[in-house]
C-alpha cells in the first residue's frame, strides 16, 4: 500500500477526472474490416492496492472507491467535460433561491439482486451517512442538508439551509441498496466484501491481495458493456505490473513518467498498446508557514518562487509530463484564470526581492545573513515519495544559487502528519493535493480552518480571500463563481503561501485490442461501458 | 519431568502478560493514529467526523481500559477487528494470508537445507581448490545481491523475453476452471522464481556453515581413524562425518521456525504475494492496533513455543535440567 500515499482533495472516485488530452492514440491494428463492437473478452487493470471495503461510504482509499464506482451509481456524475448531470436520476432542477433541489430518479432501474431501486434507497443512504453511528469520512456535505422528503417513488426533494454549490457534486455519492442494509450495522455488513449496486459491473468474486473480478450486468441502464469482465489485479511494485503488461496479463495501468518518455516507445510496444496521456488532477506545491518569522514577508515568498525554475523541475522529475502549476486551479477548467501571471525564473528578481526584505549580505559560503543569521530551512516531504523527494533537491540545489541554505527531511507518513503537519511544526512543506472538478477550496484557504489537524496548516489568512470563498460556494450562478475564484487567483500570485510547483499528467496505458477509448476532459474511464474487443482479437 | 513441564508451562503466563503490555506500549508509542491515516488531508472530513471514528475504535477511552479490553478479548482467544476501514476480524486478515507465507517459507527452508549441505560438503572436500574458490564467490554474490533487483530481472528474463514462468502473483486469470492437477502446476510455476530468489541470499551463510563444520570433523582423530580402516572415501564422508558435521545446522533450522511466519515485504510487493509480510507492512504504515499487536503477539507465542519444545528436549537429553540442578 501506502508506498505512493496520494493526498486527497475530493472524492477519489473521480480521480480520473481532468482536462484536455493532447495526445492521441496510435491508430489500431488490423484495419477496419473487423472493427465491429462484440459482446466478451475481459479488462484486466492493474492496480497497486488492494481495496479495503466496497461500501463506498466506509471507504477512504482510491482502490475501493475505483472499483465501488463500476458497482454503484450515484444521484449524479460527472460528464466528460466535468459538467454535473444525471446519474441515477433521470435529471434533476435546482430552484432559484438555491435551496432546494429536486431529482427525478430513473424508472426501472434494479439492483443488482433484482430489487427495484426507488427513492427509498436514497433516503437511506441520506440517514446512515450522517447517522454519528458511522464511521465515514463523508457525512460534511450532507449536514447541510436542512430537510430531504419523497414525495413518491421516483422524486426525492432536498432542502438546504442556504445555498451551497458543492451539494449538487455530494449527490455523486454511490446510493447503498436499501432493502439490504435497513436496521443493519453498516459496519459489520456482508456488502463490504460483496457489494450489491446499480452499476454497469456486478460483483463476482474478491480474492484478498490477488484480484477483484467483476461481471458485466446486462440489465444496465445505459445498455450492456460490451466487455464481459472487469478484472482488477494487485500489483504492489510499478515495475512488475510493466512486466506483467508487457507480458500481456495486464491490459491497463498507468504509467510512471520514466516508462512512458522511455520505456514504451518502441514500435513493438506501440503496435500493442496506447498510450494516454492527460493532466492529472492533482498538483505538487512547496508550502511556507506562514506563522514563521522568515515566510511572514511576502516578498521572501516572491522571490522563493523567482528561484524556483519550475520547467527544470518538469524535465528534470517527470521526464516533461507535467505542466507548470500557477495556482491552486488547474488549467483547462472553467474557474481557472488564464490572465493570471506567474512569478517566472528570475534568479536576479529573485536577489532584489531578497535585499529589499534585508538579506544582502552573504558569508564566506555564499549564504545570505541578515543580523548574523544565515538564511536557512528545511524542506519537510513525506517518506515514499521520490517525486517530491527529487523536486526537493533540485530546489534546494536551484535556490543555493541564490544563496538560500535548504536541508530536507524525509518524514513516514503518520509521523509526517502528526508532529510536524497537525502541530505546525515544520518551516517548508513538500506535499500535493488532488483537485475536485468543482472549485471550492474553504477549507485549504479560510482562515477558520487554520487549528491542528486542519488544512490550512500553512495559516493563510486572508480577509478577502475569506470573503470570495465564501462568496464562491454559495451559490449555484456560474458567473458569479468565476468571478471569485478569478480574483481569488489573482491575490494567491500576489501572496505566493505556496510556491505552486506543477501538475503531473495522467499516463494511462490500454491494450489496443481494445477499442472505443476516447479521452476527454475527464480523462478515459468515463466512457468505459462502450469499450469493446472485436471478435476475432478476443483472448479471455 | 512432570513437575518441570508444569513450571516451564506456569512460567510462560507472566512471559506472556509482559509481552501483551510490551507490544501495546511500543504500538501505541509509534507517532500517528489509525484515524489520522484515513481522515487525514481530507477537506471533507470534518472534527466531528475524526471524533466519531475514534469512537467507533474506542481510541477515545483511556489507555488502560483500552489495554485491558485488548487483553480480556485476547484472553479468549479473539484478537479483535481491524482498525482499516473494512472493520474485518483481525483472524480473518491473518489467516487468509498464512497458509501461503507458510508454505513459502517451508519450501524455501527445505530448498536451502537442501542446496546448502551439499555445496557445503564439496566445498570442505574439496577444500582450497578452484571449486571450492567457485562457490564461494558464487553464494556471496548471492548473498550480496539486492533481493529486489535480481527479482526484477529474473522477471525480465523468465517472464518476459523466454516467456517460461509468469512474473507475479499466485494462479493465472481463469485457472478456476482448471483441473487440481493443472491447478496446482499453474500455482508451482507461479512460485519457482519467487522461491528461488528467496533461498538464494540464504545460501551463503547456510553452507559456509556446513563448510567449516564438516571441515572441523574431517579434522578428528576417528576420521582418519576411518580412513585408516580402508573404508572408501564416499563411506567416510558420507557416513561417518557427515552425521556430526549436521548438528549445528540442525540448530540453525530450529532457529528457523518462529521465522517461518514471517514473510519478506521487497519480494512479497516484488511478486505480489498477499502474504504476512505486506500485511504487517502496511498495518504499521496504516497504525493498525489489533493487526500489528495480533501479529506479533503470535510471533511471540510461536518463539516461547519453540524455546519450550527445545528446552524439554534438552532437558530430556541431560538431567541436570530435568532435576533442576543446573551446571555448577
Amino acid at each position: 500500500m501506502s508506498a505512493v500515499r496520494r493526498l486527497r482533495l475530493l472524492l477519489p472516485a473521480f480521480l480520473l477526472a481532468v482536462t484536455a488530452c493532447t495526445q492521441s492514440p496510435a491508430p489500431s491494428r488490423g484495419g477496419a474490416h473487423d472493427d465491429k463492437p462484440a459482446y466478451g473478452d475481459a479488462l484486466v487493470e492493474g492496480t497497486i492496492g488492494d481495496a479495503s471495503t466496497l461500501i463506498p461510504l466506509l471507504a477512504s482509499d482510491s482502490s475501493s472507491h475505483a472499483v465501488a464506482g463500476l458497482v454503484y451509481n450515484g444521484l449524479v456524475k460527472y460528464d466528460k467535460d466535468l459538467k454535473i448531470v444525471g446519474d441515477l436520476a433521470e435529471s434533476f432542477d435546482i430552484a432559484s433561491d438555491g435551496l432546494t433541489i429536486t431529482f427525478h430518479l430513473r424508472k426501472g432501474v434494479k439492483w443488482h439482486d433484482g430489487a427495484p431501486f426507488t427513492s427509498r434507497d436514497v433516503l437511506y443512504t441520506y440517514r446512515v451517512t450522517i447517522d454519528p453511528k458511522t464511521p465515514t469520512a463523508y457525512a460534511e456535505d450532507f449536514k447541510q442538508v436542512k430537510s430531504i422528503a419523497a414525495p413518491d417513488d421516483h422524486t426525492v426533494r432536498v432542502t438546504y439551509g442556504a445555498p451551497f454549490a458543492p451539494a449538487l457534486a455530494s449527490w455523486g455519492n454511490a446510493i447503498l441498496p436499501a432493502h439490504l442494509l435497513e436496521g443493519k450495522d453498516i459496519t459489520k455488513s456482508t456488502l463490504a466484501r460483496a457489494p450489491v449496486g446499480t452499476g454497469p459491473y456486478r460483483f463476482k468474486e474478491w480474492v484478498a491481495g490477488q484480484k477483484i473480478v467483476l461481471e458485466s450486468n446486462h440489465d444496465y441502464f445505459e445498455g450492456r458493456p460490451w466487455i464481459d469482465r472487469y478484472i482488477y489485479r494487485i500489483i504492489p511494485d510499478t515495475s512488475t505490473m510493466y512486466m506483467e503488461l508487457k507480458a500481456g496479463a495486464v491490459d491497463m495501468m498507468g504509467l510512471t513518467p520514466v516508462q512512458y518518455a522511455r520505456q514504451t516507445t518502441g514500435i513493438r510496444f506501440t503496435s500493442l498498446f496506447n498510450k494516454y496521456r492527460y493532466p492529472s488532477s492533482s498538483y505538487v506545491y512547496m508550502g511556507y508557514n506562514l506563522r514563521h518569522p522568515l515566510f511572514r514577508d511576502k516578498r521572501i515568498r516572491q522571490a522563493l518562487t523567482a528561484a524556483i525554475d519550475k520547467d527544470e523541475l518538469i524535465h528534470g522529475v517527470l521526464f516533461g509530463m507535467g505542466q507548470k502549476a500557477v495556482g491552486p486551479i488547474a488549467p483547462g477548467r472553467w474557474a481557472y484564470n488564464p490572465h493570471v501571471k506567474d512569478i517566472a525564473y528570475d534568479p536576479k528578481h529573485a536577489a532584489e526581492l531578497l535585499a529589499q526584505a534585508g538579506w544582502k549580505e552573504k558569508n564566506s559560503d555564499g549564504i545570505l545573513m541578515k543580523n548574523g543569521k544565515p538564511f536557512s530551512f528545511t524542506i519537510l516531504t513525506n517518506q515514499g515519495n521520490q517525486q517530491r523527494l527529487l523536486t526537493s533537491q533540485i530546489i534546494q540545489q536551484r535556490l543555493r544559487y541564490v544563496g538560500i541554505d535548504v536541508k530536507i527531511r524525509v518524514v513516514e507518513w503518520a509521523t509526517f502528519l502528526k508532529e510536524f503537519v497537525d502541530k505546525g511544526n515544520f518551516e517548508v512543506v513538500m506535499l500535493g493535493w488532488s483537485t475536485s472538478p468543482d472549485p471550492d477550496m474553504f477549507d485549504v484557504w479560510h482562515s477558520s480552518k487554520t487549528n491542528p489537524g486542519e488544512l490550512n496548516f500553512v495559516g493563510f489568512k486572508n480577509a478577502g480571500v475569506d470573503r470570495l470563498l465564501v462568496e464562491g460556494r454559495s451559490t449555484f450562478d456560474i458567473e458569479k463563481r468565476k468571478k471569485a475564484y478569478f480574483r481569488i487567483q489573482e491575490i494567491m500570485a500576489d501572496e505566493q503561501p505556496y510556491t505552486f510547483l506543477y501538475v503531473p499528467d495522467a499516463l494511462p496505458v490500454v491494450s489496443s485490442r481494445i477499442r472505443g477509448v476516447k479521452p476527454a476532459p475527464i480523462g478515459i474511464g468515463y466512457n468505459q461501458i462502450k469499450w469493446y474487443v472485436p471478435k476475432a482479437e478476443q483472448v479471455y | 519431568m512432570i513437575h518441570y513441564l508444569f513450571k516451564r508451562l506456569l512460567m510462560l503466563i507472566p512471559l506472556m502478560v509482559g509481552i501483551t503490555l510490551i507490544t501495546f506500549t511500543v504500538v501505541h508509542l509509534a507517532p500517528g493514529e489509525p484515524v489520522e491515516m484515513q481522515m487525514a488531508m481530507n477537506p471533507k472530513v470534518g472534527k466531528e467526523a475524526r471524533e466519531r471514528l475514534r469512537k467507533f475504535y474506542g481510541l477515545d477511552r483511556p489507555l488502560q481500559e483500552q489495554y485491558f479490553t485488548w487483553v480480556g478479548r485476547l484472553a479468549r482467544l479473539d484478537l479483535g477487528r481491524s482498525f482499516s476501514t473494512d472493520n474485518r476480524p483481525v483472524r480473518d486478515k491473518i489467516t487468509e494470508r498464512l497458509p501461503i507465507t507458510l508454505s513459502l517459507n517451508i519450501i524455501a527452508l527445505v530448498l536451502e537445507f537442501g542446496l546448502a549441505v551439499p555445496i557445503g560438503i564439496l566445498a570442505a572436500t574439496h577444500r582450497d581448490t578452484l571449486l571450492d574458490k567457485g562457490i564461494t564467490v558464487f553464494v556471496f554474490v548471492g548473498f550480496a545481491v539486492p533481493t529486489f533487483w535480481l527479482a526484477l530481472l529474473l522477471m525480465y528474463l523468465f517472464g518476459v523475453k523466454l516467456n517460461w514462468l509468469p512474473i507475479s502473483g499466485l494462479h493465472t486469470l481463469g485457472s478456476d476452471s482448471y483441473g487440481s492437477i493443472r491447478y496446482i502446476g499453474d500455482m508451482a510455476r507461479h512460485l519457482c522464481m519467487p522461491i528461488l530468489v528467496a533461498s538464494f541470499g540464504s545460501l551463503a551463510g547456510l553452507s559456509r556453515y556446513m563448510r567449516s563444520s564438516m571441515l572441523n570433523v574431517i579434522g578428528q582423530d576417528y576420521i582418519t581413524t576411518a580412513r585408516a580402516k580402508g573404508l572408501s572415501e564416499r563411506v567416510v564422508i558420507y557416513k561417518h562425518a557427515l552425521r556430526n558435521a549436521l548438528l549445528p545446522l540442525i540448530t540453525q533450522a530450529g532457529l528457523a521456525i518462529p521465522g517461518l511466519i514471517g514473510g519478506s515485504v521487497i519480494f512479497e510487493t516484488i511478486y505480489a504475494i498477499p502474504g504476512m509480510g505486506q500485511l504487517f507492512y502496511q498495518a504499521v504504515m496504516s497504525r493498525d492496533y489489533p493487526v500489528v499487536m495480533g501479529i506479533v503477539i503470535i510471533g511471540a507465542l510461536l518463539t516461547l513455543i519453540g524455546n519450550l519444545v527445545a528446552d524439554i528436549c534438552y532437558a530430556v537429553a541431560d538431567p541436570r535440567i530435568r532435576e533442576g540442578r543446573g551446571v555448577q
